[in-house]
């Protein structure tokens, strides 16, 4: 990807992550990183959001908020899980109030591994889903988008 | 008289990175009362002690909460080292010590950046978090995590930090108080800054007291508990003197946590000037029998693991009772009588962890 | 300093009150409450601090046993027996903040009495 044709908006929610996760996104947007070079700039409204970032697994009360969250956005979205928790339940995997991971409540399009991911590993996430962003500008799906996506 | 009326606030809430619930019951712009409501990041992560051996127990407390998630494991260990009677060394005890510092200043230098944006001044979010990362490279070099370290274990430390790497970070602390001496200086004397928290969110040293707030938030408001006093790991061979300050308001609380830093440097000098060689580990023999209370002090405030063993590899119980928990009920008084637009930096004024609260 | 040992005192129930009373009036400060399940019966723990001297005291009971609140001796006490409300099934009377069960809303009524796992394999839908 050589260029991108709008300044992506992202919006953070934290899921049921231990905050490691969640302050490695934040450290993104902090000088070192500084993932506003790519004009990203992380907003606190649904509407206005590009890109959704989900930081934890899914658990008992938060799948209304997460669903609601991601039916707020615009199309085209799409949606990035960083970190383990996120991608399939992590260490909690196994916890009673933990129903897994953010792609069995919404589809995922870009999955970040790490625990916690890494600020490099969630740019690379983040720019990838640019890329998919794109393409779903150019060939909008007619209705829903499938479940499932890109490993 | 106007109608009253509820507010929500959170979960989703773009000064909180993390999800909170509070009904705000408002009388014009003031709140009334606020009642939280919490799980929404509930994992019960306490009941997998029944899936994972003691040993093994360590990396799910380190990620009760990712900003503390050193003294998290470390807390646990101590106690499961005191229901076997494990003599720790002296060496591991330092190490212990000086990451736990070293997790406290980037902490309260996350803390800081979060504030300064709740209060709108991005500029000096961005400045704290730039220096924060001067502390993570320390940590990360040390122990090969950036966030979650991993470097604790029941018995000892996992690596050791070489002498002349020591020697480094004690130089490199220079230049780190420098620059930290620039934004304290902001946080401190600041206008604006002074503008929106002097006199907001007031807690009583009585209330602080009674209602159990633990950390800065009871420091802020005269109450002296540091658990660091106890002299858990190295701190008993270490002198620092508790920060205080009286007004018991957001100003109060935000000045104890920059004056932490400045101690936490002093602690990581003295620590490293101290710590003798040896061993770093020792083996654990047999299975926890028994039960304790390991207490902490935590960024946020006394932390508590409670741990019981039947003499088994799997612990019966594990409890861990987070700073933030019992800070929650000297928020709720906080915020009565306040104004709805300070909400936000009073709820930050207690630095919540809801990872850690809800577990 | 060295770190004091926890001193522990079982206690009956309806001496709760009373002896939680004399810790306020000595000038402790409340630490925490917990609960542990330890067979059929529930130990639970009140933690008291002064001057970091830790004291606890501990009650034995079954599931059936109402417990009465300590709130009205400590207003911040709420927290702590809500979430024993709500994870262990422990009836609590009189509380002064009474979320009725709603504080930590789990899918599984009181999960820490019976604890369960989610196994591994795909995660259910909705």
């Amino acid at each position: 990807m050589t260029h991108l044709s709008k300044s992506p908006w992202i919006l953070h929610y934290d899921a049921s992550s231990c905050n490691g996760c969640d302050i490695e996104v934040l450290a993104c947007l902090s000088p070192l990183y500084d993932v506003e070079r790519f004009g990203i700039i992380n907003t606190g409204n649904p509407k206005h959001a590009d890109v959704l970032v989900i930081t934890g697994g899914i658990n008992e009360q938060n799948r209304e908020v997460v669903k609601n969250l991601y039916d707020q956005m615009p199309d085209p979205k799409v949606v990035v899980a960083v970190g383990i928790c996120a991608s399939t339940g992590g260490v909690f995997r196994e916890c009673y109030n933990v129903v897994g991971g953010i792609d069995c409540i919404i589809p995922v399009d870009v999955y970040v591994p790490g625990c916690a991911a890494r600020p490099e590993s969630i740019i690379d996430g983040i720019v990838r889903a640019l890329s998919i962003l794109e393409e779903k500008k150019k060939n909008p799906a007619p209705g829903r988008a499938a479940m499932g996506g890109e490993r | 008289m106007s109608r009253r009326i509820i507010v929500p606030f959170g979960p989703q809430h773009p000064v909180l990175p993390e999800p909170i619930h509070l009904d705000l019951v408002l009388q014009d712009e003031r709140v009334v009362e606020a009642i939280p409501s919490i799980g929404y990041i509930h994992r019960g992560l306490e009941t997998l002690v029944a899936k994972r051996e003691y040993p093994e127990y360590v990396y799910i407390a380190e990620r009760t909460c990712g900003i503390c998630s050193f003294i998290h494991g470390m807390t646990y260990c101590q106690g499961v080292e005191q229901v076997m009677n494990l003599e720790v060394p002296e060496r591991a005890l330092f190490l212990r010590t000086i990451w736990s510092e070293y997790s406290r200043m980037h902490s309260h230098l996350l803390w800081l950046g979060l504030f300064a944006d709740a209060i709108g001044f991005e500029n000096l979010f961005m400045a704290s978090w730039r220096l924060r990362e001067s502390v993570l490279d320390v940590l990360e070099e040390t122990t090969g995590g950036r966030v979650i370290q991993g470097s604790c274990k029941v018995g000892g430390v996992r690596r050791d930090i070489p002498g002349e790497t020591l020697e480094c970070m004690v130089r490199d602390l220079e230049g780190f108080e420098r620059d930290f001496k620039e934004i304290a200086n902001v946080f401190l004397r600041d206008e604006s800054i002074i503008a929106r928290t002097r006199g907001v969110g007031v807690l009583s040293h009585g209330d602080a007291y009674h209602l159990g707030a633990v950390g800065p938030t009871a420091r802020g408001s005269g109450v002296a508990i540091d658990l660091r006093k106890t002299g858990y790991a190295a701190y008993g061979k270490i002198h620092f003197k508790p920060v205080v300050e009286t007004d018991g308001d957001c100003y109060a609380r935000c000045a104890v946590r920059v004056k932490e830093v400045f101690s936490s440097i002093d602690i990581v000098r003295q620590a490293a000037a101290k710590i003798p060689e040896g061993e770093i580990e020792v083996k654990p023999k047999g299975n926890p029998n028994g039960e304790c209370f390991s207490r902490a002090e935590q960024p946020r405030g006394e932390l508590v693991h409670y741990v019981k063993g039947d003499g088994s590899r799997h612990l019966v119980r594990s409890r861990i009772r987070t700073p933030t928990l019992t800070n929650v009920p000297p928020l709720v008084k906080m915020l009565a009588g306040c104004e709805l637009a300070d909400v936000p930096v009073i709820v930050l004024s207690i630095d919540p962890c809801i990872g850690c609260m809800e577990r | 300093m060295i770190m004091d040992a926890d001193e522990t005192t079982v206690i009956e129930r309806d001496h709760l009150i009373g002896r939680v009373e004399e810790f306020k009036k000595q000038g402790y400060r409340l630490v925490q409450l917990h609960c542990t399940k330890v067979g059929d019966t529930y130990e639970i723990n009140y933690s008291f601090d002064l001057d970091y001297q830790f004291r606890n005291l501990k009650i034995v009971v079954d599931g059936q046993t109402e417990v009465p609140s300590i709130s009205g001796i400590y207003w911040g006490a709420f927290i702590y027996e809500n979430e024993m409300h709500d994870l262990f099934g422990i009836r609590v009377v009189g509380m002064n903040v009474d979320f009725g069960g709603n504080l930590f809303r789990t899918a599984k009524k009181n999960p820490f009495a019976n604890p369960t796992f989610r196994g591994e394999g795909p995660c259910p839908g909705e």
